[in-house]
This record gives C-alpha cells, structure tokens and sequence, in this order.
C-alpha cells in the first residue's frame, strides 16, 4: 500500500469532515438545548449557498477582482442573511411550540425544510446553478516518487472550520452568553427562575447554528462551485450523523464526529470501494453506538429525579 | 361561512372548467417526465418538443379533425413519483397517450401502468434496455439502447483515443449503471479489463477521495455513466487534483448546465459524449428547429425526439382511426413515420430499427460539436 495514497485520502477526509463538523453543530447545540432536533438546518445551509452565489455575481459584476475581498464581504453577507432565517425560523417555527409535545416541533421542522426547499425551487428554479472558479491552485508536497497535494480552498476550508470552531469554544466557555447557553442547557426551568431570558438564549442558539452552516455553504460553493435546491438533504442527513457520532450535545463532538465520518468515507472509499463508502460509515456508526451510545465525547442522559 | 361556500363553489367551478376543457380537446397525451427537480432542463426539452408539435399538427387541423391537448405530469425523476403520476394521468386525466418519462428508472416502473392500462407510451429518452425488454406491447422509445450507446463509446475509446487504462464510474442509477455497465461489456469483449469500476452516489458534491483514486490508477481515460449534476463536478475535481485522463460520458449530459456544474467552459472543454447524430442537422427538421429558433428557444438535446415522439403517435392515430392502443402498437411495428428525425421504424420490441450514436465533444466556445460518424 502506498504510504501517499493513505495521505492523500486523509487529507480529502480532513476536508470533507470539516464541513460536516461545521454543519454538525447546528444540529448538536439546537439538540443540547432543547432536546428537538432541526430538520430544517440542512436547508439554511442550502439557503447561504444561494446567497454566495448572489453576493459573488453582484460583486463581480460591480468589477470587484480581489479574492480575499470578495471572500471577506460574502462571509459576512452570508453570515448575516444566514442568521436573520436562523433567527426569524425558530420565532416563527418553534418558538410558539415550545410548550407543546416534542412532537410537535420535530414535525414543523420537516415543515420548515420542505417550505425552505420549495420556496428556493421556486424562486431560483430548480436547475443547477455553478458560480465561476474564483481562487485555484494547490499546494504539491513530494514524497518520494510520488506527490500529495492541497487545494488552497481545501487549505481555507479546513482553516476557516478549525477558527470558526475555536471562537464558538470561546464564546461557549468564556463569555457571559456561553454561561448563559450552559445554564439553559443543564436545567432550563432553573436558568429562568435566575433571571436567564432563555427564549433568547434559545433564539441566540439557533442563530450560532445557522451561521456556522452559512460558514459552510459559502466554502463548500467556492469549492465545488455548484449547487442546486436539494444539497440541503444529503448533507443534513451527513452531519446529523456526525454529530450523534460525536455524542449529541457536544460541541467538540460535533466537529470530531464530522472529521471521522468524512475520513472513514474517503478512506473507506479510496482504499476499498466507493459504493458501499456509505454501508461503511453508517455500520461505523452502528458500531460506536453499541459500545457508547451517547457517543464518542456525549455524557450520558442522567436521570432526572 | 358564506365566504367558505364561495371558495368551495369557485373550487368547483373550476374543476368543472377543467374537465369541460379536456373534453373539448379529443386527444389527451400526457407529457411525463422531470419537469421540476435538479433534471428539470430536460422536462423542459419534452415538453417545449411534444408542446410544438402539438401545436403544428393542431393549426393544420389536428388528427382526422380532432385536437391534441397536452397534460404534464411531474415525476422529478423519481421512481415512486413516477408511478404516482403515471397512475394519475390514467385514473383522473384520463389520458389516451403517454410522451415520457425521461429517467429510465422512471420509465421502467410506469411503463407497467400504461400497460395494464392499455396506454400507448413512447419514451423520447430512456435508453435502459430494459425498458422494451419487458415484454410490454404498448411501449416504444425514439431514441437508442444503452447498449448501442456503450458499443459505441467503448469502440471510440479502443480505436480513436487507443486508450490503454479505462476507469468507469457510474451513478448507481438504472441510467447511469446501465449504460456503464453497457460499455464495460463491450471493452471487456475486446480484452480490455476496466482499471477501476465503482459507482458514486447522487445528490453529493465531493468525489475527491474517488478522484485520488482514479489519479493512482493511472488511468488514461474515465468513462462515466450518469447525469450532469455528478458528471460536472467529478470533472472539476478530476482537473483540480492534475488528472488528465480524457472524460467521456453518455446522453445524460446533453445539456448546457453540463458546463455550470463542470464550473465553466475551462473545466468542461474536451469532454466527449455519446449522442445521437445531432437532430438538429437532420434535413426533415429544419423548418421545425428555425421556427424553433426564431421564438428564442434552442431545441437543444431531447427537444426534438419529443416533437418525434409526439408525431409518430399522431401517425398512428390517423392511420388507425382511433386510440386502441393494440391497434395503434402493431401499427406502429409494421409502418415507417416521417418524423423531424427522418423516417423512423420500429422493431417487435419496440426499439428503433435503425439508432445512430455518434461521438461529441465540448467544445471551447461552450457549445457541443460532433467529432465522428461524419
């Protein structure tokens, strides 16, 4: 076996993974704070692709050239509108059911994801869309007869996960918000009897989560550069596993389950067969939850008394 | 409540419309295929194609005196969908004729309905072979069989590319699988073993650790079997990642978002895919392509097998003076149609007699060109 085929695949890993962790967290602090898993998540980060895209044209229509810029206004463009649907989502969606069975959000969720796709068809239509190559070249790495190389988009895709992350850990562990969420999270009833505005903790939650999938769709439409109104799906359904895989809650776990679901794909598939990459990751998953079934950095539910 | 009475009322007058709509139109052919969803370029083909040709025959007086009226039918290439609207079109539109569906994994599971049902289809795209190989009496496609396609495709690959190491990738759909595993027989049949042969998945977007693979195989050429949404970026990253290995791919990417998802003419220039002989240089359809053309539509790929499919069923129609689909089927296997294709015939199953693949490739200006069988 070729050592840099081993390390080519782990690189494709490292950056598929990375976007699946940044999505994954989304799903895991919405979980961790109110137990309701959002199905609509996988569509806010189809609704930034969109939104890239459209920045992108507007600024290279108005004769903007320089790469860093215009990666720069997209981020924050995207981050924004991103927030303001991850915002007026759970207002509109959620939050009037927030006294009703667990069902009842988990169904209007499914609704979400279906208004956001169909609204998008819609107004986008539903063909392919593709935005123009804006950033190429890689990094090539000899090593021995042979090479490995990085895209400087999987460079930036992997850099701006790990930052993105290091700031949400910061935010979550060291600021007054993040004491905030962590309160909420461990007992709700008792962070609002200690003065706690937990609806706009929760709100607050929701919005982090659309703005780490607006981190991811605005890189992974500069990457592959195509997109259409159904991404949402695959993907969602990805990082949803990878956030069960990483315990449901956790935050570290979120990007720890996306890394090692995208690397067991595309080694998976690299090394044995790509049809079956999938049969692989999810018995993977099977497998980890036999053994830890709150997953792999996840505490277990305790018991209320 | 008066208010909810008159919704209902308007509700009901409206259907009412509807059907007094239908019944003023003698024949009903429902046009099947992706009209919405990520394939829905190639509705657009079907139904701007039957909708001319529904048209033309209508203003020069319809057949033997009566309309044509289309319905669409939206399976978004989806199997279950298909056999949703295939049931609808035959319980509550009522149709007398079917033009669809587009994907064969659609085609195949609604055929089976038309035909239980009595309803002639003929498909403008499907080239699973399957699809006529079911026995079914009423089906017909006006296009090739995957077969012919892969035959072609692998010839061109061993006598014009001389390509040494062949990697084939397909989609894991009945399209994409058939047509690959179409042209892997016929290498294979040469005595040339595929270097890599696996299948993606459809709907994702990263095939790098695929591509990484294809790189280490050293492969001179990938066939893949499928459509543009995965043809596209497989490409890019196959270019991205420094393979050069010339890329060929059949009639599931005969469609200019080919050239999006590929991410621009940089990407996509050189693919060669197999086709059949551009219809829009067959002489019988000029008039129809510049009328085409002069309303600021471009009859691009299955644009004009729909007008074909539509005008072989008319044929029939007039012929058997009337909509009995036995009638109408060994009609249609005994007789030759002028269609904008040419002079078409099919055979017992179903199949054209005669198909005509040949190679195209993409060329820098974004635009595809015939490149053999000239």
């Amino acid at each position: 076996m070729d050592f840099s085929i081993f390390l080519q695949q782990l690189i494709n890993g490292l950056a598929l993974g990375s976007v699946y962790g940044l999505i994954a967290i989304g799903y895991t602090m919405v979980y961790g704070i109110i137990g309701m898993i959002n199905f609509a998540h996988g569509d806010v980060y189809m609704i930034s692709a969109y939104v890239t895209a459209i920045v992108i044209a507007l600024l290279t229509f108005f004769g903007f050239e320089s790469f860093p810029l215009i990666l720069l206004a997209t981020l924050i463009f995207t981050l924004l509108i991103n927030c303001t649907y991850g915002w007026c989502i759970e207002r509109l969606a959620y939050r009037p059911l927030r006294q009703s069975t667990r069902l009842a959000p988990l169904i209007s969720a499914i609704g979400v994801s279906l208004v956001l796709q169909n609204y998008v068809q819609l107004s986008q239509g539903a063909r392919h869309q593709g935005v123009p190559t804006l950033f190429s070249g890689t990094v090539r790495i000899d090593i021995a007869h042979s090479f490995i190389q990085v895209s400087y988009t999987q460079l930036l895709i992997i850099i701006v996960a790990l930052t993105g992350m290091l700031a949400l850990t910061w935010l979550i562990h060291k600021t007054r918000l993040g004491r905030e969420c962590r309160a909420t999270q461990q007992d709700r009833k008792m962070a609002t009897l200690l003065g706690i505005n937990t609806d706009r903790v929760i709100s607050t939650v929701f919005v982090i989560g659309a703005a780490m999938a607006a981190l991811a769709g605005t890189l992974v439409t500069l990457n592959y550069g195509t997109f259409d109104f159904y991404i949402g799906f695959i993907i969602g359904i990805k990082a949803f596993t990878a956030a069960v895989l990483g315990g449901i809650g956790s935050l570290p776990g979120a990007m720890l389950g996306g890394i090692l679901l995208g690397m067991s794909e595309s080694l998976f598939s690299g090394l044995v067969n790509t049809d079956y990459k999938d049969v692989f990751a999810f018995s993977l998953l099977v497998f980890i939850m036999i053994f830890r079934p709150s997953g792999l950095l996840g505490r277990p539910a305790v018991e209320k008394v | 409540m008066g208010q909810k009475n008159g919704l209902l009322s308007f509700a009901l007058a409206s259907t009412l419309g509807l059907s007094s709509l239908s019944a003023s139109a003698d024949i009903v052919i429902g046009v099947a295929g992706p009209h919405t969803g990520a394939y829905a370029a190639f509705g657009e083909q079907l139904w701007k194609g039957a909708e001319k040709a529904a048209d033309d025959i209508n203003k020069s007086g319809g057949i033997n005196g009566e309309k044509i009226a289309l319905i669409k039918a939206d399976d978004a290439c989806e199997p279950k969908q298909a056999v949703a609207v295939a049931n609808r079109l035959i319980d509550s539109d009522n149709v007398d004729l079917v033009i669809g569906h587009f994907c064969s994994s659609s085609s195949i599971p609604a055929s089976r309905i038309y035909d239980e049902a009595g309803v002639v289809m003929i498909t403008p795209a499907s080239t699973n072979p399957k699809l006529t190989e079911q026995g079914l009496s009423g089906v017909f496609r006006i296009c090739g069989r995957d077969d012919q396609q892969g035959q072609v495709a692998a010839d061109y690959m061993l006598n014009t590319l001389k390509s040494k190491k062949i990697a084939v990738i397909h989609d894991k759909d009945t399209y994409g699988q058939g047509l690959a595993d179409a042209t892997k027989f016929h290498l294979n049949s040469k005595g040339v073993k595929e270097v890599i042969y696996e299948g993606l998945t459809r709907g994702e977007k990263d095939f790098n650790a695929l591509v990484t693979k294809i790189r280490y195989s050293g492969a001179d050429t990938v066939y893949f079997g499928g459509l543009h949404s995965e043809a596209g970026p497989l490409l890019r990253q196959m270019r991205e990642q420094g393979v050069k290995a010339d890329f060929i791919s059949g009639d599931g990417i005969v469609t200019d978002d080919f050239l999006k998802t590929a991410g621009g003419v940089k990407f996509a220039q050189g693919t060669m895919m197999t086709f059949g002989a551009d219809p829009r240089q067959i002489p019988d359809g000029k008039e129809v392509v510049n009328e085409f053309k002069s309303s600021g539509y471009e009859p691009e790929g299955y644009t004009l097998y729909s007008y074909a499919a539509l005008q072989t069923l008319a044929a029939a129609v007039k012929a058997t003076k009337g909509i009995d689909s036995i009638k109408i089927s060994s009609w249609l296997k005994g007789n030759q149609v002028p269609t904008v294709l040419g002079v078409k015939a099919f055979d017992s199953k179903g199949d054209l007699k005669v198909s005509d693949y040949v190679m195209y490739q993409w060329g820098e200006d974004g635009k595809y060109k015939q490149i053999s069988g000239l």
